[in-house]
């Protein structure tokens, strides 16, 4: 891919890019949101037509102008959301547009043969082939979507953001497969946020900046902060901003909280002014026990007590009436409404100052949201723009903003970094750090340790649905809080729990 | 789970199990998805037939007049059914079933009193069946418009067609053909053939259907459009074209439907006829294990819910229960059958 350029009306959404991937090896493409990463991923797709450039596969000139085109001319994409038909088959899914026919009817045998030998090519020949794939977990889903390209005969392999909802094991066993495919002679290109992970995986690397090349190399000459340095445009030091905030007297207090199935028998005192960070791997019961104390998910013993405040509410209505907030690990699905405008979004859950006798005073409430969107930086035309046009890092300074609107004194956020770009994650963290300064606290939930170890105060890890271990922030390690997650500490202490 | 082991050679049956695979499907949900329509079917004919035992022993329930009936009376509600399962395996959904139903049943009419040839007649009929379809299916495709928009128009549109075609009357044809007046006519008791033509021609279609969705690149590529439309465009599947295609093959069975309302209506083209029928249609395709929002379906079961519909239908005659009441039973079981159905999918994902 040389030279491409690619604009929308007055905006150049990338200008003079070139990259390239040979045959056995893995280039990271990386960049924040915003930098052209999609658009250049839409134009090796054949979404977009670039403006000028060229591309070319084994030195064949390559012009998608459609999905399937890229498919036929040996390159297949990996996307973040799996395009599966999760009603259909392993094997029919991995056959889909590519099935062995005669006149029309399938060959069976056929289909079968090369749908089994894809999977074998990735060792998963231990995934049935007439499992309906909606029933497999999302990490064998993911294999076979990689499954079938292999069958496509593609020649390069783009991944974006593969492992964005993968647990530690199953991202170490994605490389395994991709370092796999690598030695059979497949180019990959790797799209991802991770840096951690591109170290781990890539060979070569490209960073984008605002449509533009900003640097390239081997991954050998360049650490991790050198890469974050030419995402960002400046010193990786400014990410993690740190707020002086004091903790004050206790305000959030749980005692044996047990749900339908997770979490189990959790105690917790959180204190005012505090900023706890809740770490475990995926299905240790963190989003559990938020979404409990929240009264979203159903209690089934034990209590929860906000301070002066009372018991909590059994409902998310209830919740918010005593000044307990919640952001949704899930933006799309439920944190947001995407089709409706940004003041909606905001004020849904404070709807009060500015109604009068039923109706809405609209103008008020524009000039308000106009506020909050200034305060927190939110990059957007207008209050009343579609939020669901927004990037993932302003929507998710609005959702944070709902609940400082709805005048939250305790804030529990599921994954509220989660998928948005690290010019967007520096300034959560700051706002989480100056609202911790007020003396909001906040529960902060996160699969990415150093954020919760660089921002949170305290940390408690969770395994199986128990809180098994806390922990002042500057005496956890990683390799500390990943033993205790994955279960290995369990038969060491069970009981640690350490309330300072 | 399928792999053969080989016959165990003495005491070595202590092996421990293989280990489970990745997909935790408990078995037996998995069978009771399969035969859900039938075991509703045999609940609800079981009830009735307990209740003649006790109530009306000298007239039970089961009789071969009765059975033959409620066969005829399905093969109408069937045949739509048939291609009202593809389009909702495609994702789609086509209100204007019953619409389709009634010009084609005054297109027969029509063209048989202007003297044209049966055969030519009835191929005329399911041409004109099968245009009303792709005309759905260009629209849906074309202007890119939800399917329940598109063919909630064409209702209109279809119904005033054959109401400007029969000029607002019934059109009675004097010498029908046998073989179509004869089409839903019961046979007499202690006939080799058990149910009517009609009937007979609803399972050999449906079987017909079955292999086509089950071992057809076009059939796996319906499956896939409903499962998931966007990957199935990724991966080159030809969406407009199948859609078409799936819109013509329900305009092609609402056709055969039409021509069975005709010979059942005894030789008489109908504009009015099918009226609300495809509420019928939809729901027996619902119960028979279809999901409105595509990728789910089976045409045997359809054909299982037609059946339900029916039996429900004659059964509340059978007892007695008013008009009124009959339709709040049959309402509710539509809502339970289909619960039930959901229960089971969200625990065998769960």
């Amino acid at each position: 891919m040389s030279e491409v350029t690619k604009s929308f009306g007055a905006t150049r959404a990338l200008s003079g890019v070139s990259f390239s991937v040979e045959r056995g090896q893995i280039r990271a493409l990386i960049g924040e949101n915003g930098a052209g990463k999609s658009t250049l991923m839409k134009i090796l797709a054949g979404v977009h037509r670039p403006d000028s450039g060229q591309m070319a596969v084994d030195g064949k000139p390559f012009a998608p102008r459609q999905a399937v085109d890229a498919l036929r001319a040996g390159v297949a994409m990996i996307y973040q959301e799996l395009n599966l038909a999760p009603h259909l088959s392993v094997e029919a899914n991995i056959m889909l547009g590519q099935e062995r026919r005669h006149a029309g009817w399938l060959r069976g045998r056929d289909n079968r043969r090369v749908a089994r030998d894809a999977l074998a090519r990735l060792s998963q020949s231990d995934i049935s082939l007439d499992a309906p794939v909606g029933q497999l977990p999302i990490a064998k889903q993911q294999l076979v979507e990689i499954a079938r390209a292999l069958a496509s005969q593609a020649r390069i392999l783009v991944f974006d953001e593969p492992t964005s909802s993968l647990t530690e094991t199953d991202t170490a066993r994605l490389f395994a497969v991709m370092r796999d495919l690598r030695s059979t002679g497949l180019g990959i290109v790797y799209i991802s946020h991770f840096l951690e992970e591109v170290a781990k995986i890539a060979d070569v690397y490209t960073v984008l900046r605002d449509g533009r090349r900003v640097a390239e190399g081997q991954l050998t000459d360049a650490t991790s902060a050198d890469l974050a340095r030419a995402m960002v445009g400046r010193e990786i030091t400014e990410l993690f901003p740190h707020a002086p905030h004091e903790a004050g007297g206790p305000l959030l207090e749980l005692t044996a909280l047990s749900g339908a199935d997770l979490p189990k028998g959790v105690d917790l005192t959180v204190r005012r002014g505090e900023i706890f960070g809740l770490a475990g791997l995926v299905g240790a019961g963190r989003s559990e026990l938020v979404r409990a104390i929240y009264g979203l998910n159903a209690v089934r013993s034990g209590r929860v007590h906000v301070v002066r405040v009372g018991p909590a509410g059994h409902s998310p209505r209830a919740s918010i009436a005593r000044g307990v907030g919640f952001v949704s690990e899930d933006r799309k699905e439920e944190g947001l409404a995407l089709g409706l405008s940004i003041a909606d979004n905001l004020t849904l859950t404070n709807l009060g100052p500015y109604s009068r006798l039923g109706l809405l005073r609209l103008p008020k409430r524009r000039a308000a949201v106009a506020e909050w969107m200034a305060r927190m930086e939110c990059k957007a035309a207008g209050p009343e723009q579609t939020i669901g046009e927004l990037s993932g890092g302003n929507q998710q300074k609005i959702a944070i903003a709902r609940l400082l609107h709805q005048q939250a004194d305790l804030l529990l956020l599921d994954e509220p970094t989660r998928g948005i770009d690290i010019g967007a994650k520096a300034q959560i963290y700051r706002l989480i750090g100056a609202l911790a300064a007020e003396g909001k606290t906040i529960v902060f939930v996160s699969s990415y340790l150093p954020e919760l170890m660089n921002v949170c105060d305290r940390i408690g890890v969770m395994c199986r649905g128990r809180l098994r271990e806390i922990r002042n922030a500057s005496d956890w390690t990683e390799e500390r809080i990943m033993h205790v997650a994955t279960g290995a500490a369990a038969n060491e202490n069970p009981h640690r729990t350490k309330v300072p | 789970m399928t792999a053969a082991f080989p016959p165990s050679t003495g005491g070595s049956d202590s092996s421990p199990a293989p280990t489970p695979g990745p997909v935790a499907t408990h078995p037996a949900l998995a069978v009771w998805s399969a035969i859900q329509p039938f075991v509703v079917l045999f609940v609800v004919v079981a009830t009735f037939w307990l209740y003649g035992q006790v109530q009306r022993p000298d007239s039970p329930f089961l009789s071969s007049p009765r059975m033959a009936t409620i066969a005829k009376q399905t093969a109408i509600v069937g045949m739509g059914a048939l291609g009202m399962t593809v389009i909702i395996i495609s994702g789609g959904i086509d209100l204007s079933a019953g619409a389709i139903l009634a010009l084609a049943s005054v297109a027969l009419a029509k063209t048989l009193a202007d003297g044209m040839s049966p055969g030519m007649a009835v191929l005329v009929t399911l041409l004109l069946g099968c245009a009303a379809g792709v005309l759905n299916g260009l629209l849906v495709t074309g202007l890119r418009l939800v399917p329940f928009i598109v063919t909630l128009g064409n209702m209109l549109v279809f119904r005033g067609l054959a109401e400007q075609l029969a000029r607002q009357q019934k059109i009675t044809v004097e010498h029908s053909p046998s073989w179509i007046a004869s089409l839903l006519d019961t046979p007499p008791v202690g006939s080799y053939r058990l149910m009517a033509t009609g009937a007979w021609l609803v399972v050999l279609l449906a079987a017909i259907a079955s292999l086509v969705m089950r071992y057809t690149i076009f059939g796996r590529h319906v499956y896939a459009i409903g499962s998931n439309e966007a990957t199935a465009r990724l991966c080159g599947v030809s969406v407009p074209r199948t859609k078409v295609i799936v819109y013509a093959i329900g305009g092609l069975f609402m056709a055969m439907a039409g021509i069975y309302s005709f010979s059942d209506l005894n030789s008489q083209g109908d504009p009015g006829a099918g009226l609300g029928l495809e509420l019928d249609i939809i729901a027996a395709v619902v119960i028979g294990g279809g999901s409105l929002s595509g990728g789910r379906g089976s045409l045997l079961g359809s054909i299982i819910g037609a059946l339900t519909m029916t039996t429900l239908r004659s059964g509340c005659v059978y007892v007695g229960v008013s008009d009124p009441i009959q339709k709040i039973i049959i309402g509710a079981i539509i809502i339970a059958a289909v619960s039930i159905d959901q229960l089971t999918q969200r625990r065998r994902r769960g």
